[in-house]
């Protein structure tokens, strides 16, 4: 039991469950101060999702909580590939935008294809990653700092962009089976899984593969070594003749491709559309950081925290509205994914523990 | 001073146990310091030394055993403890902020805070210098720390103990990167601290310095205890048999050189330095020629340093150019160069040797992981392989660790990183060698050990540059010795010609000569 205990995985999971648990407690908290009365249904309705409906909606529910936990898995992988090689890659939020953009656009305005499409988008998102990793090489930029101007660029940009191709009458762009049905992501039959539900694609086979491969990138092979050793220590790396330069700039580069990737899988589901006014980024690239965390920083991790953070995201619109205004199921989730953040935290709280209960064994002795 | 003692001992650690994944570093140790005494602790690299210390300074927590301060049982739960019963540690590795002044780092945790909260940096800054001019240890208190040598480094982390008014001091490995001078100076601060009635607990592998110093000595071999003996009723050979379980050959045996043709050329190289506006180095020309090692000596600081950066390309020359095996290697790549027959093992092992997270077979791999026989055509590692040479390299230089292979490279002892290091160099097989201080922190018998490899290097037809800051080692195993001050070669002495003496002058910049273009 100790030794299970001080296993790095078991750990990992450990203070993912608990962060968990703990946000739960603390969003049931907040509902209880707003209004007792409704609070323990409405978290619970939080917490049931889609179970909450009759059963023959709920696979329809779960593919559409799927349909957005692809990209949510994908951004999250985005975050964590640059964190191991010791890069904060909040610019993913921006990547998305780009990836976003560049299928939407394809797709509307010039009728491409589902594939040409996703992998425009990858190249955006990988280009974008690479202004980055540039600018972070060669001029020595935070990629922080950088990240964070490029997401409002590309929010900017994409809003200018897609307006040509958005609904005279709406602020959103066309619907793409009504423009190009082929730009739609092919569902491979997974729709009649899930109820007739035509959002569930391609998309999940695809991110969960594309998971594993990051997997064994960074743990076995010779990319992943380098990477991580840049990571971990720079003038090793350098000592050792790796290419710090490029490796900063190919690890951003991967990292927005994945972002891009991500908005693709979303968008060319025809399940969202853009809209062409919105002045904030997209959470997704953001929640993709408390997805990596939830995770462990592991990629297989990472699909089941996305899960998570995806399914308590949807139930939110649970919350009863009879009894709190309608944006509190953004504050419920928003709390219980800030504190799956806090995993790394409960992590080293726990070994100190683990530790000290050692140390006092050993004194009774 | 507190004369009246409760207690004989200032500090008691009765039969400590602590164990770490796949070993047992220590085995019902016990250690008692006296009020006012200089204790050495000697052991062989991974006998377990800074571990008890830590444990003492509450970075660890034993399984077993009791620790008492004038009698009485505490608690050390942490640092913190620690520095509230008066106990200080120099650590073996540094641990210091790298992007902060020294100034800073010293007073670290304990700064000096007006009543609004403000820091109140003059007065801190008037005690460490007052401290830094009362025991001569010179530092720059603006320097940041990533921008000054190792050995000021290491005088940052003792005035951060003095600044605390200790009376418990431990120096893990402190003399490891000082120059003789210092190392006198050292010791003689140790002595007037001993004499304030500071007590001392004094890790060195270097028996001279534990013989010349300390009061007593406590010897340990693989995590058990061995002895505690007065130094003055036993002698150096005895402590080394205690300590490693045999007679350990202080003296080099070489045959002569027989140097063959230039491998290394540096010609009229100029460095910049990184702390200060002049250059490093300043047109500095020598060469290193197949089967024979020469020996850049000097006192810390002289652009040594900056010397083997420039070889090696970590740093870009400001001009010169230098030659491997006739090639001009002046703007090669680190990659090429190591590709072209060069091994360096850095000054500084965390620094620049090791990706401490990494596993030890993950490190030894460091710089050859991308070839055929690591990784495979597809870009994957082959793990089999990497492991059965990572065995290899730990068998055959006896690199000794909890785990083995897959050791964490931060878990292990100080000398056994260094050996891994040095394994990993040498297995190379490099047409030129740089070594900069190889045997720093190793115990006498790695030490005689590396040595012996360095020689077999030679007379393999290698050359091999050792860059050293020990006196010994300068006289002892180079077949010619460059002293560097001030950035320049100020002199080209023959080791069996001269004494440690003319040495001596020469590092001080007392004495020079006009060095020709050989
Ligand atoms: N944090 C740790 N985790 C696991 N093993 C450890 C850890 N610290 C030390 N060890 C192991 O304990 C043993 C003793 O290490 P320690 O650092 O005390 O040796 P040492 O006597 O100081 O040696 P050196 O002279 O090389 O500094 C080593 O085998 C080392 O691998
Ligand atoms: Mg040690």
């Amino acid at each position: 039991m100790r030794k299970a205990l001080k296993n790095e995985g078991v750990q990992a999971f450990i203070a993912s469950i608990f962060c968990i648990l703990l946000g739960v407690l603390i969003g049931y908290i907040v509902l209880l101060c707003i209004n007792p009365s409704g609070a323990s249904e409405s978290i619970l309705n939080v917490i049931k999702n889609f179970l909450y409906k009759k059963p023959a909606r709920q696979m329809k529910e779960l593919g559409n909580t799927l349909a957005k936990t692809m990209p949510l898995i994908l951004c999250s992988l985005s975050i964590l590939f640059s964190y191991k090689v010791g890069l904060f890659n909040i610019g993913a939020a921006g990547q998305y935008v780009a990836g976003a953009c560049a299928s939407l656009y394809a797709a509307l305005a010039w009728g491409w294809g589902w594939l040409p499409c996703m992998i425009f988008a990858v190249v955006a998102g990988a280009l974008l990653g690479s202004i980055t990793g540039l600018l972070k090489a060669y001029c020595n930029v935070n990629e922080v700092i950088s990240g964070i101007m490029l997401n409002w660029i590309c929010l900017y940009t994409a809003n200018t962009l897609l307006t040509n191709v958005k609904e005279s009458t709406s602020p959103y762009t066309m619907y793409l089976d009504k423009i190009n049905k082929s730009s739609l992501l092919p569902t491979l039959g997974l729709d009649r899984v899930f109820g007739n539900n035509e959002n569930v694609t391609i998309a999940v086979p695809l991110t969960v593969v594309v998971a594993v491969i990051v997997w064994i990138i960074l743990g076995k092979t010779k990319l992943g070594y380098e990477l991580k050793a840049t990571g971990n220590n720079r003038n090793a790396a350098k000592y050792a003749g790796m290419a710090q330069n490029r490796n900063i700039i190919l690890t951003l580069a991967i990292s927005g491709a994945l972002a891009g990737l991500a908005a693709s899988l979303l968008y060319q589901t025809g399940y969202m559309r853009w809209e062409c006014t919105q002045s904030s980024v997209p959470a997704m690239g953001f929640n993709g950081i408390a997805a990596a965390f939830l995770g462990g920083l592991h990629p297989i991790g990472a699909i089941f925290s996305s899960f998570f953070i995806q399914h308590i995201t949807d139930g939110g619109q649970y919350v009863n509205t009879n009894f709190y205004s309608s944006q509190i199921s953004d504050v419920i989730s928003s709390v219980i994914i800030y504190l799956c953040g806090f995993v790394l935290f409960i992590k080293l709280t726990m070994k100190k523990f683990l530790s000290k209960k050692d140390e006092q064994k050993g004194a009774k002795q | 001073m507190g004369e009246t003692h409760n207690s004989e001992y200032a500090i008691e650690m009765l039969h400590i146990t602590k164990r770490f994944p796949g070993i047992i570093a220590n085995d019902d140790i016990t250690l008692q310091l006296r009020h006012g005494e200089i204790h050495a602790l000697l052991g062989e690299n991974g006998a377990g030394k800074s571990t008890l210390m830590s444990v003492l300074f509450g970075l660890y927590q034993a399984e077993e055993g009791t620790i008492k301060k004038d009698g009485r049982e505490v608690r050390i739960n942490n640092p913190n403890d620690a520095n509230n019963l008066g106990i200080g540690m120099v650590h073996q590795h540094f641990k210091l902020v790298e992007c902060f002044t020294v100034l800073d780092n010293i007073i670290m945790g304990v700064e000096p805070v007006g009543a609004l909260g403000f820091l109140q940096k003059k007065q801190a800054r008037e005690k460490v210098i007052a401290l830094s001019e009362k025991y001569g240890l010179q530092v720059d208190p603006d320097a940041k720390i990533e921008d000054i040598t190792v050995g000021m480094q290491q005088r940052t982390e003792i005035l951060k103990m003095l600044y605390r008014d200790n009376e418990i001091l431990i120096f893990d490995e402190p003399t490891a990167v000082l120059t003789p001078q210092e190392i006198e100076e050292l010791m003689q601060i140790m002595r007037n601290l001993a004499a304030e009635g500071k007590s001392i607990l004094f890790i060195s592998h270097k028996l001279a310095e534990i013989m010349a110093v300390a009061d007593r000595c406590t010897v340990l071999r693989k995590g058990r205890y061995i002895g505690t003996v007065e130094t003055k009723n036993t002698t150096m050979e005895e402590l080394s048999a205690m300590m490693v379980g045999r007679n350990v050959n202080f003296h080099v045996e070489k045959q002569p050189a027989r140097p063959g043709d230039a491998v290394l050329e540096v010609k009229h190289m100029t460095v910049a330095s990184r702390v200060h506006n002049n250059n490093a180095v300043k047109d500095v020309s020598f060469k290193v020629r197949r089967g024979e090692i020469v020996c850049i000596a000097g006192i810390d600081g002289n652009g040594q340093s900056e010397l083997v950066y420039g070889i090696t390309g970590l740093e870009p020359l400001v001009s010169g150019s230098i030659l491997l095996d006739g090639k001009d290697i002046t703007k090669a790549s680190i990659r090429k160069r190591s590709a072209s027959g060069m091994s360096h093992i850095p000054e500084d092992r965390h620094k620049h040797g090791l990706v401490l997270d990494y596993s030890l077979e993950y490190n030894m791999v460091l710089q050859t992981y991308f070839e055929s026989r690591f990784t495979d055509r597809i870009g994957f590692l082959r793990r089999k392989n990497i492991r059965q040479y990572s065995d290899r390299l730990i068998d055959q230089y006896d690199v000794r660790s909890g785990q083995g292979s897959i050791t964490p490279a931060r878990s292990m002892s100080g000398g056994n990183q260094q050996k891994a290091i040095i394994a990993r160099e040498i297995d190379k097989n490099p047409e030129v060698l740089v070594a900069v201080q190889p045997t720093r922190g190793l115990d006498v018998g790695a030490i005689e050990y590396i040595h012996k490899q360095l020689v077999a290097q030679r007379d393999a037809g290698k050359a091999v540059l050792l860059i050293s800051l020990e006196l010994d080692e300068v006289m002892d195993v180079p077949d010619r010795i460059l002293v560097m001050y001030e950035g320049e070669i100020v002199g080209e002495l023959d080791p069996k010609q001269t004494t440690q003496e003319e040495l001596g002058l020469y590092m001080a910049g007392a004495k020079r000569d006009e060095v020709k273009d050989q």
